[in-house]
């Protein structure tokens, strides 16, 4: 039977499984609009931006480990979207992104809501495709969501002009597809494992750094076993967290510029580093030349290109985390050798000693809230059980602190390209992934301004999220720089003319509470959380001046940490 | 270290713009770049001249290498290869000059394509080198226009690049 274009593909979200298109309308998708009214399988979301639209994709990438898909219009539609798709490329985040298209005639035309979109999302995805004929659309849709979500994670753009929807053609859906010049190496080097594993047994003073590609290929059961058969110490990066239970003695929290005093010097002192689906981001090696100055490095990576890119590695394995982990585990247990056990009690007796340094202290009897103290509350009073979703600044870096998480894809944030207004979306789309669970959004006042639309979507849906607003009335981490750099220079970072987010939480239909004493944050959040159908706006006025400690700052080493300005290491 | 990286690439709308793309986003420079499809016409062959150290070549294969749109790629810098460019130059020639120029281009082995009363059109085959040291030996005050195709190259031997 023939169909339209705009049937024909969402024929294809539903067949590619896919149960929620988060969206906003317009000209160029009206077809495909049309289309989805007339079906009840694949469930549209409206948001009220379509930056809203990609970081909820996300956010749903993000907790459930399958592809977000996003329908935006041409023009502007296309645009807006760009924030969201940008952010989910430098986390390598699976999401097709379906953007209109003025007819193809028009294409080039300066058309109404015309733009380039394939030209302009070209640098921020994994791929991009332009439909200009309707027989290309079933095989081009099935392409978008083989490379979303193979190999190396990440977003594609599909762009589907207005009369390709309106045509008419058979239609069926591709069971599989082959792309001539791609192929994603899963297995790593038999050679290479074998390599690194002698490495790794010969290591005095081993160290395991793993990121978001531990998550992302679903390894973190296989990285714990291999690390628990170690008895080796493990730190996760900021977009790792979770892939290895964070309450497991094992775990020294994050590393990097904000990472713990432990994870940090174990990195800089390690003999041996094993490098699993991370990708030696600025932020976590800061200066390259005193990166980890005597270890061998092991590297697992999917992604060739993410191997010797800022820091050279010793033993390059390419390959899917979880095949290369659990062939390392196979070749550990065959191996008659075991772990330096000598070695390896002096190593954890000089971790313990920096571990004794308390690094992520701060003052429990301030009169004043303590931002680390609602997220310790958080953590406690959620039992380190909810989906935490963040913006970006100071409250990201101490949530990542201070929420211990045990689990993977609990902790969403936008780690990469550090995108503030992604918070609140993206935890739309975590709760409508997981209806029953707790999810909270991490935010500060100035992140949540950035797409506080969205708390009318919210509201439409009826998705009960808590907000957690640290509410310190400046960009916090802009007003850290600029107190430790700019010598104390506010240029801007200072939010006057704030909302009344109590009351705007409750224009939108929601509850706001607003909480000004220490001994409130816990009642609070016992009593947001008992609100399970509903949205509670929760606004922490907290401690203007509070830091984010301990701090690497830019071009330093690992082991030049400030812990505070009373606690300097000598 | 000069390169020269030869790809085979989907032979579709915006291939180029994707090897473009992303040599500007991440600072690489190309010295020269052709393209055009090969005998198979959903291939195009490119070659890309760069420069540039050990680690960021290879960063530069490497990331061709993970657009989608390229199929194969090989650096022919890394064995026997050989290399061409041909340049179309069209030079002044006034009184004496016109003979000294005509014994140039049988130096060069190059070619008088086109002739006015007071020009020359030279068609020149060879590496980017001789193309360099013909314009040299000719002067720019004699040179009206110069077009060159950029290299094109391929390995010597057996090994070939195709699917």
């Amino acid at each position: 039977m023939e169909l339209t274009g705009a049937e024909i593909l969402v024929r294809c979200l539903k067949d590619e499984g896919v149960e929620y298109v988060f969206g906003y309308p317009g000209g160029a998708v009206l077809f495909i609009y049309d289309a989805l009214y007339q079906q009840d399988d694949v469930k549209h979301i409206l948001v009220r931006h379509e930056q809203g639209a990609t970081h909820a994709a996300d956010g749903y990438a993000r907790s459930t480990g399958k592809p977000g898909v996003v329908l935006v219009t041409s023009g502007p539609g296309a645009t807006n979207a760009i924030t969201g798709i940008a952010t989910a490329y430098m986390d390598s985040i699976p999401m097709v992104i379906i953007t209109g298209q003025v007819h193809t005639w028009a294409i080039g035309s300066d058309a109404f809501q015309e733009v380039d979109s394939v030209g302009i999302t070209r640098p921020c995805v994994k791929h991009n495709f332009l439909v200009k004929d309707i027989k290309d659309l079933a095989t081009t849709i099935k392409k978008a969501f083989y490379l979303a979500t193979t190999g190396r994670p990440g977003p594609v753009v599909v762009d589907v002009p207005k009369d390709v929807t309106m045509h008419r053609a058979e239609y069926s859906y591709p069971e599989e597809v082959a792309i001539r010049s791609y192929h994603p190496v899963m297995k790593g080097h038999p050679g290479q494992i074998k390599k690194a594993v002698d490495l790794m047994l010969s290591a005095k003073r081993p160290m395991i750094y793993t990121g978001g590609g531990v998550i992302w290929s679903g390894a973190s059961s296989s990285l714990t076993e291999m690390t628990r058969m170690l008895g080796y110490p493990i730190t996760n990066t900021l977009m790792g967290l979770g892939a290895y239970p964070a309450t497991d003695k094992q775990s020294l929290g994050m590393l990097g510029m904000h990472g713990t005093y432990e994870a940090n010097m174990a990195m800089h002192h390690c003999d041996v580093l094993i490098a699993i689906g991370a990708r030696f981001d600025d932020r976590v090696v800061g200066k390259v030349e005193y990166f980890c100055p005597e270890a061998e490095i092991v590297h697992v990576d999917i992604d060739p290109s993410s191997i010797s890119k800022s820091v050279k590695v010793d033993v390059p394995i390419v390959g899917d985390v979880d095949h290369v982990v659990k062939e390392m585990i196979r070749l550990l247990k065959e191996d008659k050798r075991t772990p330096d056990h000598a070695a390896l009690a002096q190593w954890w007796d000089q971790i313990n000693e920096w571990r004794a340094v308390n690094c992520l202290k701060y003052d429990r009897n301030s009169s004043l809230i303590k931002p680390q103290f609602v997220l310790e509350t958080l953590y406690n009073v959620t039992q380190g059980d909810a989906f935490v979703t963040s913006d970006v600044g100071q409250h990201q870096m101490w949530a990542a602190q201070f929420y211990k998480f045990d689990k993977p894809n609990r902790w969403i944030n936008s780690g990469g390209l550090g995108t503030m207004g992604f918070g609140l979306p993206a935890a739309m789309g975590v709760q409508l992934a997981h209806p029953d669970a707790t999810v909270a959004c991490v935010t500060g006042e100035a992140s949540i301004q950035m797409c506080i639309q969205e708390l009318s979507t919210c509201r439409q849906y009826g998705l009960p999220i808590k907000v957690i607003n640290l509410n310190n009335r400046y960009m916090g981490m802009v007003r850290q720089w600029q107190e430790f750099f700019y010598e104390g220079r506010y240029a801007m970072s200072y939010m006057e003319a704030l909302p009344d987010f109590v009351k705007l939480a409750e224009s939108y239909g929601h509850v706001g509470i607003k909480i000004e004493k220490p001994a409130d944050v816990e009642p609070a959040l016992r009593e947001a959380m008992k609100l399970k159908d509903r949205l509670v706006f929760m606004d922490f006025i907290t401690d203007q001046t509070e830091n984010v400690y301990p701090m690497i700052a830019q071009g330093k080493g690992h082991h030049e940490m400030h812990l505070s300005p009373e606690r300097e290491l000598a | 270290m000069r390169h020269i990286i030869s790809i085979l690439i989907e032979n579709e709308s915006g291939a180029l713009s994707r090897v473009a793309g992303l040599f500007s986003a991440r600072g690489y420079n190309i010295e020269s770049l052709t393209v055009a499809p090969t005998e198979d016409p959903s291939l195009s062959r490119m070659t890309l001249v760069t420069r540039g150290s050990d680690e960021i070549v290879e960063q530069i294969t490497k990331q061709l290498n993970k657009l989608v749109d390229v199929v194969k790629l090989i650096d022919l810098t890394e064995g026997p290869h050989i290399e061409r460019e041909m340049m179309l130059i069209k030079l002044r020639t006034a009184g004496d000059a016109r003979e000294e120029l005509k014994r140039l281009v049988d130096i060069f082995r190059g070619h008088i394509i086109d002739v006015t009363t007071g020009t020359y059109t030279v068609e020149l085959t060879g590496t980017g080198d001789k193309l360099d040291a013909f314009i040299q030996a000719v002067g720019s005050a004699a040179i009206l226009e110069t077009v060159r195709s950029g290299v094109s190259g391929i390995a010597r031997g057996e090994k070939s690049l195709h699917l």
